[in-house]
């Protein structure tokens, strides 16, 4: 390890810290991957956090473990652990140690005993209405905390929900409605709602977690009554793994797609030696494993990840059984792209990631053989690949269990976008059929509607600055809180930017974000999803704003460019609009429009509409 | 087994093994306080697959203590692979 960090090899020893973590996730081995990571951070491509726990119970001896899972992931911790059981004090006192370390992240851990003893505890003693005041009192004061966070904080917030108590009643508890549990989840459930209500509150369900895991197994009580430290130390790796599945969505580390082999992963057994009627697959032992795959991949396509083909096969007989074989969930329709070949799996991965117009590693990588996952591993370093135990029989449970995967939010653009990329399909075959470029945007027949922010699009302009990296200026990400926070500050515009074209609707799928000082508009963000780049739809969106600028009376427009290794598709925006450069810093640099001499017109073949739907420029399309 | 519990002590107390002897003790290492303390004791409880109790707990007040401490509790057993 010292002489792979010594040689300057980063990725390499990442991906070995990745497998030490994945074979031995220990507390003492913890420390020793941090202490690794001292000098790998800074040449990793890693995300910064802040993290800050409330709590109700001893988590220390968890942060480090935290701390190392993270790491392993892509994300590079800073951790606040506020004082024990001082919780309330912290959220509700904007002068608190919380707002003064300015988290991204809180998670708000408390136990159903800390917060409700006489619930956990006493529940025999209480009457009915005793009990519904008991329930209404943690409501309350958990909801008042939320919301006196919401306004102290731009930060998410995880709750951990309530865990079910023993019953105290035996089996009678589960005989009534006004039981102990019943009690329980009343609690959970309007909380649930609560948090709902508010922008960037999540909820935890701890409750099904113990669940999971067992409630014999996960508490140790020992510990509890000695160190006020509730968890046995085997629970340690799975709460630690459920509060990254929040952190990797909040902090953008995720797979767009993911690319599955076929042979003993979709199903068992190899379709050009077996044939259709030999493979496993369907309701009885061993198929049952690998459909209990495919349904576990088809929920991962109704969440919105793009789903690929990637198998040494003929395609021939590989795409009989993905067409015709009674038993698949998963059909050739499901995925975006196929590359059934017998070429080396890393090469296919990268026309996977060209043809979908992502990077490689937002793409995830699974396939039954280690021999495959380590050579896609070695060759292509920032691929995620998933690892598999050596029975099919836990597949499914391995994929469910990616953090990349996780999505906290759901948009339409999200349920529609296997839809959007066959039409895209069909784009770029337009590309070739027609001649000039100029034919082909005329034929694209493209509507731009930009429009102010409003609450249905608030989320969609939130994941654009989160998740977009190339046609994106300064690459700044904001929180759905922070976009409605900007957009109701009077000197700052937020737009989103909706494409329609001959093919259908792309949704929202561009961003600006404007901020007025004195005689000067600023572009704070310009962005545009890869989906509709290259169409100049960028022309114009700088057209509109060029022109409401004009019509307020400005004398300058002007942007930053900050380059990332990702954004050179958009190097040359202001440039090619007639910008001029009047600042230069860090290869940052800044373009000024001077407004009193300048228009930048809407392209001939675009239908500009604002928000109301009024066509504001019509164009000749013929 | 003195070598293993010196590692597993450096890992948590985040000191450098070569500063750590079988007399180390919180008086001696500035970040053995009773929240490391704790993990201490789930590290090695994990490492060995021992479990200590909270009276026993309490005596772990060096790593001399400590490795007593385990190979009384190991007495009998195999030690588990790799150790």
């Amino acid at each position: 390890m010292n002489s792979l960090i010594a040689a300057g090899q980063w990725s390499a020893a990442h991906a070995r810290l990745g497998d030490l973590w994945q074979h031995d996730g220990k507390p003492a081995t913890a420390n020793y991957l941090s202490s690794c990571y001292a000098s790998l951070a800074d040449n990793l491509p890693m995300v910064n956090c802040r993290i800050a726990f409330l709590r109700s119970m001893t988590l220390e001896p968890l942060t480090p473990i935290f701390r190392a899972a993270a790491l392993v992931s892509g994300i590079n911790p800073t951790i606040h652990v506020g004082q024990f059981n001082s919780y309330p004090q912290e959220l509700l006192d904007e002068k608190s140690d919380l707002y003064s370390f300015a988290p991204d992240i809180v998670i708000l851990a408390v136990q159903t005993r800390d917060i409700a003893p006489e619930i956990w505890d006493a529940f025999a003693d209480l009457t009915p209405s005793q009990v519904d005041a008991a329930v209404e009192r943690v409501i309350n004061e958990v909801s008042e905390w939320i919301r006196a966070f919401r306004q102290r904080s731009n930060a998410s917030l995880i709750l951990h929900n309530f865990a079910k108590p023993f019953p105290n009643q035996g089996v009678l508890d589960a005989q009534s409605g006004h039981g102990q549990s019943a009690a329980v989840e009343r609690v959970n459930a309007t909380l649930r709602d609560v948090c709902k209500y508010h922008r960037g509150i999540y909820v935890l369900d701890y409750d099904a977690l113990v669940a999971r895991h067992g409630v014999a197994r996960w508490y140790d009580e020992t510990k509890w009554l000695t160190m006020r430290m509730p968890f046995a130390s085997e629970s340690f790796l799975p709460l630690v793994n459920e509060w990254l599945k929040f952190v990797h969505p909040l902090t953008g580390i995720m797979c767009k797609a993911l690319a599955v082999d076929l042979d003993n992963t979709l199903w068992g057994g190899v379709i050009g030696e077996d044939g259709p009627h030999g493979i496993k697959l369907g309701a009885e032992y061993p198929g049952a494993f690998y459909t209990a795959l495919q349904r576990a991949i088809l929920d991962l396509y109704r969440r919105g990840v793009l789903l690929a083909v990637c198998s040494k096969n003929n395609p021939d007989e590989a795409l009989a059984a993905l067409d015709r074989h009674p038993d698949m969930l998963l059909r050739r329709e499901h995925f975006s792209c196929l590359r059934i070949n017998w070429q080396d799996k890393a090469q296919n991965i990268r026309e996977i990631a060209a043809e979908m117009n992502i990077g490689t590693d937002a793409i995830a990588f699974l396939d039954d053989n280690p021999v495959e996952r380590e050579w896609v591993r070695s060759e292509l370093p920032e691929v995620r690949v998933i690892p598999l135990p050596d029975n099919a029989r836990g597949y499914a449970a391995a994929l469910r269990d990616c953090a990349v995967f996780e999505r906290l939010t759901l948009s339409q653009e999200d349920r529609e976008k296997t839809k959007l990329y066959q039409e895209q399909k069909q784009r770029a075959d337009l590309v070739h059929s027609v001649g000039s470029l100029e034919d082909f945007y005329r034929s694209l027949r493209q509507d731009v509607i930009i429009a102010p922010l409003t609450p249905d699009t608030t989320l969609r302009v939130a994941q654009l600055t989160q998740k977009t990296n190339q046609y994106n200026v300064t690459t700044r990400r904001y929180t759905e809180q922070e976009i409605e926070n900007l957009s109701s500050c009077p000197e700052w515009n937020v737009y989103s930017v909706r494409v329609r074209d001959r093919f259908g609707d792309n949704g929202i799928v561009g961003a600006m974000i404007t901020r007025n000082n004195d005689n000067t508009c600023e572009i704070d963000t310009f962005l545009l999803s890869c989906r509709v780049i290259g169409r100049t739809v960028e022309t114009a969106m700088l057209g509109f704003i060029t022109g409401a600028c004009k019509a307020a009376g400005f004398r300058y427009l002007q942007g930053w460019f900050y380059p990332t290794k990702k954004n050179t598709s958009v190097r040359e925006l202001y440039e090619s609009h007639r910008f001029s450069k009047v600042e230069e810093s860090d290869g940052a640099s800044l373009w000024r429009l001077d407004l009193g001499d300048a228009v930048i017109p809407c392209p001939a073949w675009i239908r500009l509409h604002d928000n109301t739907g009024t066509c504001i420029v019509e164009q000749d399309r013929a | 087994m003195l070598r293993k519990v010196v590692s597993i002590a450096a890992d948590i107390f985040e000191v450098p093994e070569s500063t750590l002897g079988p007399q180390s003790s919180p008086d001696t290492i500035a970040t053995w306080d009773s929240l490391h303390h704790l993990s201490f004791v789930l590290a090695l409880e994990q490492e060995f697959g021992v479990e200590f109790s909270p009276e026993e707990i309490e005596q772990l007040l060096s790593i001399e203590l400590t490795e007593a401490a385990l190979q009384e509790k190991l007495k009998g057993c195999a030690i588990p692979d790799g150790h």
